[in-house]
């Protein structure tokens, strides 16, 4: 297999960037603003990433989005913000530790809203009251958040223009609405000259190439259906919901079809059968559901059967942090099966590689008959980033079949390669009993020891003797060093390698796509000259950092740096535990 | 598609597999699996058009009986997996089958949510009001007084009422059978692949290795002395005052099946791009 891929850029020099958080309760229009303003980003030629963030609460709880715009691509958030913008103050003061303040930053509240929380005023912040709900009352049919949306804009050095364009494109059929929203946008522009002390980014007109404004959960669900996913069975659940609202629609459009389960258990069940009868299928999860659905998971590691679970993993265990991220489904994911059950298990690197993680888990699920389990995670997948259109890759899922009346025809035949052609309903001739008993070659339950053998040595091969190419990870830079994270974490790992870089400190990037099976060979050969490995993870028991012990030779002795969510890992404290780690 | 026409008629013979069944002799199963197998003749579905699913359970070993396809999947998940399949390959004939425990037990939620999605399948439960694969608990239709190891003295638990749950979660097709009347079986089983929607066909089919006692019921099943109805209140009235053995179609109702979406597409994949463009 050798699929073509884009290269990564060599590593990426932190760009100069401006951070701002838009907060307010839930339903004040924060996230509304703030996809607003990343879309007049992506207008004005910028580069930009949309973060989600809210409390336990649906509606009416505190919620915030976390915006970072710059002239060079956004995968990750940087270490502070320079503006927060507080549409009023209800329970703001949660989000302390997810929008670090520095003396240099911003804080612009409505004083009607009441005073600024004292957990932001402490950082030194200068502090600037806005009437933003008044501007907005007086005039007729526009919102707060509007006003805030053209604050925002206009200290980012986005032009009036490129806000209206934004606008335009939200409220295409009323015009009353439209400029009423308009004017107050404009009201907001207005106010913030009175502001000043924020980087504002150049508004150079860029010869922008093709871009995509893009969550996680779209590109995932996009890159389902480029793989060829044409049924989807899924139980809501945040933060995948999306995902699946996003391919209902999509899925029609291809001649597809997403189904509404009764519960995770129904889904899983549901696309395995869909599977089973051709059809290459997807569920889309969190923790919880991937729980329920471990039993299913496990009967298509025995029938053989392929198909693809999007686990867009949230603050665990159990029920845990909903609407939060976190990188701790890992070790459930490569090892929460009974039985001796070999499974794929990738994990995307950014929220572009959401959409190639998830086209290639459709073709390795296809060509290898077996369960793929694509880690997403809640920043990734909630998050919306303006992104260069992604590379075409030519993953494309298609399993090996048989034809009618085949003669001697063996659903399970013991192959040199542990694949076995599989039979599809409706093909005359070849008929045969999928089943999550044990079984004879031909499919007949058994529990004689050599049957049992000779199939787990099967399924076990089929997995361990592919060739997966080199898009096992992305491997970057050099150095007798190297740092190895997986996911969402990539992003500030990245941005840290770069910043350790120009501190003199060089170091090796590994981001493992591939996380099982294990690739022994494949990280031996990137460790090649490398003396020293460090770990670095969002989770509480440093899941990669044992899976990797257990499963890989690393050199010297293998530190880790690993943190729980819900707090994204900051570019700063990393480029601090790499120096140190380095220097120490 | 193979085209039925073109072919000579497929006969019971033609859907029964060489494998040798697991179950005990005098089971109420072996009949059923002979209903199945003339109903298919009846409506004249090619083998490979047909797919039996099943759970986990004695009944539930019957997929690999058939020289159809089938699918053998985990306790309780028949339903599901036949959903799946149906939605995604609506040409094919899909069959369900299992047993009390599989589909009202561990399957209920399942089976409430086949009834009102009303996807066209035929679901045939194989009722023994035990678990023989376990060798004799109480199912949620063993009588409460029925002593076990499990459950000293009885449960103490009413039964459950598969046929009047189906009725109310909107099953489109209701009906009583018995292993006794293979015959009989094989009709109603013909006539619930016939009717369009989610059919449900609850064989009484004797246990007599844990439930000797249901020997007697021979004895007591009955033909339904009335036609089945397409009025849901009159059916639930009917199912809920008989004696429990009254055989026959009870309900055939004219819900519009689960419409399957899709199948062509309207644009190409390449076209979904344009959402993300800027």
């Amino acid at each position: 297999m050798d699929a073509k891929v884009s290269r990564k850029a060599p590593l990426q020099r932190t760009a100069a960037s401006v951070s701002i958080a838009l907060a307010g309760s839930g339903g004040s229009g924060v996230m509304t603003a703030g996809t607003l303003l990343l879309s007049a980003a992506a207008k004005a030629g910028l580069y930009g990433l949309m973060v989600r963030t809210s409390g336990p609460q649906i509606r009416g709880g505190e919620a915030a989005a976390l915006v970072r715009l710059g002239e060079a691509p956004m995968h990750g958030l940087d270490d502070r913000f320079d503006v927060l913008l507080a549409i009023d103050w209800q329970n703001v003061n949660r989000f302390a530790d997810e929008i670090p303040l520095a003396a240099s930053s911003v804080m612009i509240g409505d004083p009607d809203e009441g005073e600024a929380p004292e957990v932001f005023r402490n950082a030194g912040a200068r502090y600037f009251p806005l009437p933003l709900k008044k501007t907005a009352k007086g005039i007729a049919g526009s919102w707060t958040n509007m006003v805030a949306l053209g604050l925002a804009g206009a200290l980012a050095g986005i032009s009036e223009e490129a806000l209206a364009a934004a606008l335009r494109d939200t409220w295409k059929r009323s015009e009353e609405a439209l400029a009423a929203n308009l004017a107050a946008v404009h009201a907001g522009v207005v106010a913030a000259a009175g502001i000043d002390g924020v980087p504002r980014l150049g508004t150079s007109a860029k010869t922008a190439g093709r871009r995509w404004l893009i969550s996680g959960n779209e590109a995932a669900g996009y890159g389902a259906i480029r793989g060829g996913v044409r049924f989807v069975a899924a139980y809501p659940i945040t933060p995948a919901t999306e995902l699946l609202e996003w391919m209902a629609p999509a899925l029609t459009q291809v001649g597809g079809t997403l189904l509404q389960a009764e519960d995770e258990l129904a889904s899983i069940n549901m696309i395995i059968g869909a599977s089973y009868g051709g059809v290459p299928s997807l569920t889309a999860t969190a923790g919880p559901g991937l729980a329920l659905m471990t039993e299913g998971i496990g009967l298509a590691v025995s029938a053989e059967v392929p198909i693809v679970v999007v686990d867009v993993m949230r603050g665990g265990p159990s029920t845990g942090i909903p609407a939060k991220t976190e990188q701790s489904d890992l070790s459930f994911a490569v090892s929460g099966l009974s039985g001796d059950a070999p499974r794929l298990v990738l994990a995307p690197t950014s929220i572009a590689d959401c959409l190639a993680t998830t086209q290639w888990a459709v073709e390795l699920a296809e060509a290898l008959q077996a369960p793929a389990i694509v880690l997403s995670d809640q920043f990734m997948g909630q998050s919306r980033a303006i992104i260069d259109r992604p590379a075409d890759v030519a993953f494309i899922g298609k399993r090996q079949t048989v034809a009618a009346n085949t003669p001697d025809y063996k659903r399970y035949r013991n192959t040199e390669s542990g694949i076995s052609p599989m039979a599809i309903p409706g093909t005359p001739g070849i008929a045969y009993t999928a089943d999550g008993l044990e079984h004879t070659e031909a499919g007949i339950p058994s529990s004689q020891s050599r049957d049992h053998v000779t199939q787990l040595d099967k399924r076990h091969r089929k997995l361990a003797q592919h060739d997966y190419g080199r898009f096992w990870a992305d491997i970057e830079g050099d150095g007798d060093a190297a740092v190895i994270t997986f996911g969402s974490t990539t992003a500030a790992v990245r941005e840290a390698v770069a910043r350790a870089a120009r501190e003199g400190v060089t170091v090796r990037l590994i981001a493992i796509r591939l996380l099982a099976p294990a690739q022994p060979e494949q990280l031996a050969a990137a460790l090649e000259g490398v003396g020293q490995v460090l770990v670095i993870e969002q989770n509480h028991s440093a899941q990669l950092y044992r899976y990797l012990r257990s499963m890989y030779d690393l050199p010297g002795k293998p530190a880790s740096f690993h943190r729980p969510g819900p707090l994204p890992l900051r570019p700063r404290e990393l480029t601090e535990a790499i120096v140190g780690w380095r220097t120490a | 598609m193979t085209e039925v026409a073109a072919r000579a008629p497929v006969t019971a013979q033609n859907y029964k597999s060489g494998y040798k069944p697991i179950w005990c002799p005098g089971c109420g199963d072996y009949s059923v699996l002979s209903s199945i197998t003339k109903a298919l003749a009846m409506v004249q579905a090619p083998p490979e058009d047909v797919v039996v699913v099943s759970g986990i359970g004695c009944s539930s070993r019957i997929p690999a009986y058939t020289t159809c396809y089938g699918f053998h999947g985990v306790h309780g998940r028949a339903l599901a997996a036949a959903t799946g399949l149906k939605v995604a390959r609506p040409e094919l004939t899909v069959l369900v089958a299992g047993g009390d425990g599989d589909g009202y037990s561990i399957g209920g939620n399942h089976f409430l949510h086949a009834c009102r999605r009303n996807v066209d399948l035929t679901y045939i439960v194989m009722d023994n009001h035990v678990y023989g694969m376990t060798k004799g608990q109480p199912s949620p239709t063993t009588e409460p007084d029925w002593d076990s190891k499990l459950s000293p003295g009885g449960t103490g638990v009413r039964s459950f009422h598969p046929l009047v749950i189906a009725l109310a979660s909107g099953a489109n097709f209701v009906a009583r059978a018995f292993s006794g009347d293979p015959n009989g079986t094989a009709e109603i089983i013909a006539q619930a692949i016939r009717h369009p929607g989610f059919s449900f066909v609850e064989v009484l089919s004797p246990c007599i290795t844990f439930r000797p006692d249901q020997r007697d019921w021979k004895k007591l099943a009955h033909p339904a002395p009335v036609d089945p109805t397409d009025d849901p209140a009159r059916a639930a009235r009917r199912i809920m005052t008989d004696d429990g053995f009254n055989i026959g179609v009870l309900y055939a109702g004219n819900r519009k099946p689960y419409p399957v979406l899709g199948r062509k597409a309207k644009s190409t994949v390449a076209d979904l791009e344009a959402e993300f463009m800027q």
